[in-house]
């Protein structure tokens, strides 16, 4: 009795059409914003390899970081190539 | 040294020329001094909206080509004097207008008004170029849906690459009704989405229509809920703090019942 009386005063459900709406705007948007400025990736990249090379040194031209698409869900997918694993931790910036 | 305000939205049919055609309205209403500037040309509409279209004789394009002097080209509204149209061209080539000739007209228009206003044209290409060239603030226009969120987000991302730095939203044709079953996107979702800060929102109404159909914009109708939802962007735009004003249509009953369900 309760949940029809809250169905008939329209209470939101998970799966409510405005809730699909806000799922596809969200992957579309990040799809969106990054082929319009493919910099972010790159910029993305150049981090990665600042942070990365201070564990490990790796392969930077065979370096491969792109957006897979699966069905519901959106993920960054990083390949790096490594090529020495540095034995002690030693932060560049001697921080 | 007026301030210049582009409307657009990215896709069309938004409510683009309604809400300049209100918001000029209501602030030459308020005593301002309001040049509005039509720049879709080819698809004049502006000059429709505000009941001004049998008063057109110059037109933009022929104030850029120095076919007429810009005080010629400028139509006063009927109802209030300090409203002024600047219409778009009808019959000419989308190119008749470069960026360049915007700066200028949009200097010049700026020294003798409050506010220059400019309708922008669907898309993202020479029309829309030209309605953001000389335009120092912009305010960008959805509804709540997929489709015109996306492309308000794309606009959003275009004018921030071209230095107008934080558009301000406004969502229009909002369905309370709706939102209240969950089947449309919401205010907080659409700002969570996009990031920008809230000018306001518009409901759906009727009376958009009617009033479109007289030529007399329905900021000027006291019953209009649009419009009212209008008067409180004309507040915000000059500088006043107004809350959002409630959306809900039918309290009463339904609002009682919700309190017994638990739901409030
Ligand atoms: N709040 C509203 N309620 C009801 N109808 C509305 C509302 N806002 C706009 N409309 C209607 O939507 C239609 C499109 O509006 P308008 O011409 O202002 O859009 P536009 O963004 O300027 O379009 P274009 O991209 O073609 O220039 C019009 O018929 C108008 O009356
Ligand atoms: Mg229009």
């Amino acid at each position: 009795m309760l949940q029809l009386l809250q169905r008939l005063l329209g209470k939101t459900e998970p799966d409510c059409s405005k809730n699909v709406a806000k799922e596809r705007l969200r992957l579309v948007l990040v799809q969106d914003r990054c082929s319009i400025s493919p910099h972010i990736l790159e910029s993305l990249k150049e981090d990665l390899i600042d942070v990365i090379s201070d564990y490990m040194e790796i392969d930077e031209d065979g370096l491969d970081v792109n957006f897979c698409n699966e069905d519901k869900s959106l993920a960054l997918v990083a390949n790096i190539p490594i090529l020495k694993m540095k034995r002690t931790y030693n932060k560049a910036n001697g921080a | 040294m007026g301030e210049v305000l582009v409307i657009t939205s990215g896709k069309g049919g938004v409510g683009k020329t309604t809400t300049v055609a209100n918001v000029g309205t209501g602030l030459a209403k308020e005593g301002h001094d309001v040049v509005l500037i039509d720049t879709d040309i080819g698809l004049r509409n502006l000059d429709v909206v505000l009941g001004l279209e049998n008063r057109i004789v110059y037109d933009i394009v022929d104030v850029a080509n120095g076919s007429c002097r810009l005080k010629q080209a400028l139509i006063k509204d009927k109802r209030f004097d300090g409203l002024y149209l600047l219409p778009a061209a009808q019959t000419k080539e989308k190119t008749a207008l470069t960026t360049d000739q915007m700066v200028e007209l949009c200097e010049s228009l700026k020294k003798d008004f409050d506010y220059v206003i400019i309708d922008c044209p669907a898309g993202i290409e020479q029309g829309f170029k030209n309605a953001i060239a000389g335009a120092e603030r912009a305010v960008v226009l959805t509804t709540p849906e997929v489709a015109a969120v996306r492309d308000a987000d794309r606009v959003i991302g275009l004018l921030e690459a071209a230095g107008i730095t934080d558009p301000e939203l406004i969502i229009n044709r909002l369905r309370p009704q709706m939102v209240k079953h969950g089947d449309m996107m919401d205010i907080d979702d659409i700002i969570d989405i996009l990031a920008v800060r809230l000018l306001g929102v518009v409901p759906e109404d009727e009376l958009i229509v009617v009033s479109t159909n007289k030529g007399e914009p329905a900021v000027l109708d006291n019953k209009s809920r649009a419009g009212e939802a209008y008067r409180n962007i004309i507040k915000r735009i000059v500088g006043e703090e107004v809350p959002i004003m409630n959306m809900e249509i039918n309290e009463g009953i339904m609002a009682f019942l919700k309190k017994i369900v638990g739901m409030r």
